[in-house]
């Protein structure tokens, strides 16, 4: 994995005292995890993101809020290419993971790569542990003895190991909304993704299973970069270390969380953080 | 006013009586011929009738164990025909064809499954049994078999297009490639309906007629191997019952009877598996 050496002054800190000496995130750090530049994205003629510069920087969690339908969704499913899936859609601009072109790579590596979770659990309906081992076999990276400890590394990765031990080979569906939230965080991590993309992970839960999902989130960024969608400004502003405001497919501002939430430069910035309008 | 009241209400009571009395004759009529059919064919059905071969005409006795046995390698190939290129197609055509094509595939399923049965029975009589020369058990399995493939394309077609999106998500973000989620978490997620919508198929061909009288024809005695002319349940049923002789016509009644538990056994049997769930959105608290 390469290292983005721009991004040495902000080391890992602890969880616990969350300082955020993040980058001016737009402010030409080298080396940024995911770089997006002059990003257009078109649903048939309908232009959905309009011109997205966004420096994603690795090992932080990079939150992204706005109105239903400003693009939020849209973008993160460039950064790992699931929109090729639905018909009509295009990107146009540039992408890049670790410097590399993202839209030359194969788009099964890319997705390797980049880890999804969706906003509403979907376990495949198997058993808890073939859920898990699902990406690895798929991948190719299931190796023979060795695929029981991925699979108990990815539940304990994603805090579930616990409650799920002992019921590995049940279906995936007897677990509660919350615990099925975070297999398929487990799901999503045991293909060692470089970066992990949530999109509004827990807008289906209830405010403990959040507690939990963003609880994880900080130990996540240690191992790997974090993209959050969130319809929730509060998570935004807990656990995000950098975030960005979109609206109407625009990347309207975009800085560390606390200058977004304390004092943005822009005027539909705070109107949206006030809860004047959105 | 009063009389627009009263004219209201009078309309309501005969309009429910109307259709509810519609309702119970189609109830009625199903349970007349369940009842019917037990009491004519069960009375006739002894140990014979599933052991021996037909009695020659005139002596009383005998059984159908032969149209039995054709009937079974008729449908096994019938199956063994249209269910592969069925799923397949309705794989295809859930997961791969484009809107134009899907609209070309499904009109042209549908249009096959409207050709009326005896048209099959024809083509496949020129086109099987007349250069072979002779009537086969495989010439009815032929026919059986394309007459499966529709139902067989749309069935699995309407399971597939079920599976939500979510999962076929969840398989591509994971770095599948396409047809892996489709073998790995697709296909498994629906195979309980498609399996159900299979043995539907499968039920309402092993009552047709009208193909097999042009292709298997008929037989007293058993068929060895697939290449000559079979008895089948169907078959016997008609000939039977069109025939002179009352112990024909008691025979009749029995195969009709076998006929129908069989269609009803796997009836039941399909939305049972298809009842215990084919794929089930979470639960989950």
């Amino acid at each position: 994995m390469v290292t983005s050496t721009g991004m040495i002054s902000m080391e890992i800190t602890d969880p616990a005292t969350r300082t955020r000496e993040a980058p001016k995130a737009s402010a030409g750090a080298v080396g940024p995890k995911l770089r997006v530049s002059g990003l257009n994205f078109y649903y048939g003629k309908k232009q959905a993101l309009f011109d997205v510069d966004l420096d994603v920087p690795a090992n932080r969690i990079t939150g992204l809020i706005g109105p239903s339908g400003c693009g939020k969704s849209t973008f993160l499913r460039t950064l790992n290419r699931m929109y090729e899936t639905v018909q009509h859609g295009r990107a146009e601009g540039r992408l890049e993971l670790d410097g590399e072109n993202l839209m030359e790579l194969d788009a099964i590596s890319v997705r390797r790569r980049v880890g999804m979770v969706f906003q509403k659990s979907n376990p495949f309906p198997k058993s808890i542990f073939d859920n898990v081992a699902f990406g690895l076999r798929v991948n190719g990276l299931a190796r023979r003895g060795t695929l029981h400890e991925a699979v108990e590394r990815s539940l304990r990765r994603a805090a579930l190991w616990d409650e799920v031990k002992d019921l590995l080979h049940a279906s995936a569906y007897k677990l509660s909304g919350g615990q099925q939230q975070r297999l398929c965080i487990a799901r999503a991590l045991a293909v060692d993704p470089e970066v992990l993309l949530l999109d509004e992970p827990c807008s289906a839960l209830d405010p403990i299973a959040t507690a939990k999902i963003e609880e994880l989130l900080f130990d996540l960024k240690k191992q790997c970069t974090v993209v959050l969608v969130t319809h929730n400004m509060q998570q935004a502003a807990r656990v995000a270390d950098v975030t960005g405001f979109f609206l109407l497919g625009r990347l309207i501002e975009f800085n560390t969380t606390e200058v977004i939430f304390k004092t943005p430069a822009r005027r539909e910035t705070e109107d949206y953080i006030t809860g004047r309008f959105g | 006013m009063k009389s627009f009241v009263f004219r209201k209400k009078a309309m309501n009571i005969l309009m429910i009586g109307l259709t509810g009395l519609c309702t119970l004759m189609t109830g009625a009529i199903l349970f007349f011929f369940l009842g019917y059919l037990v009491s004519r064919g069960a009375s006739s059905l002894n140990w014979a009738f599933f052991t021996k071969l037909p009695a020659p005409v005139g002596e009383i006795g005998g059984g159908m164990a032969n149209a039995i046995v054709g009937s079974g390698k008729v449908l096994l190939l019938a199956t063994l025909i249209g269910v592969p290129i069925g799923f397949l197609g309705g794989v295809y055509l859930n997961e791969y064809a484009g809107a134009t094509m899907a609209f070309v595939i499904r009109y042209a399923t549908d249009l096959l499954n409207g050709v009326p049965s005896i048209v099959i029975g024809i083509v496949v009589y020129a086109l099987v049994v007349h250069p072979m020369g002779h009537f086969s058990t495989f010439a009815g399995g032929v026919a059986l078999g394309i007459m499966m493939i529709p139902i067989s394309v749309r069935s699995t077609e309407e399971f597939l297009h079920a599976v939500p999106m979510s999962l076929r998500e969840a398989a591509i973000a994971l770095g599948a490639s396409k047809w892996k989620a489709i073998v790995t978490v697709i296909i498994p997620a629906a195979i309980r309906g498609i399996v159900t919508g299979t043995m539907l198929d499968f039920a309402r061909v092993a009552g047709e007629t009208a193909p097999l009288l042009f292709t298997a024809l008929g037989n007293q005695f058993w068929s060895p191997g697939w290449n000559h002319e079979t008895a089948t349940l169907p078959f016997v049923v008609y000939t039977y019952a069109l025939s002179a002789y009352q112990d024909w016509h008691r025979q009749a009644w029995a195969a009709g009877f076998v006929l129908l538990m069989l269609v009803l056994g796997i009836n039941v049997t399909a939305r049972l598996i298809l009842s215990r769930g084919s794929y089930r959105p979470s639960g989950g608290a």
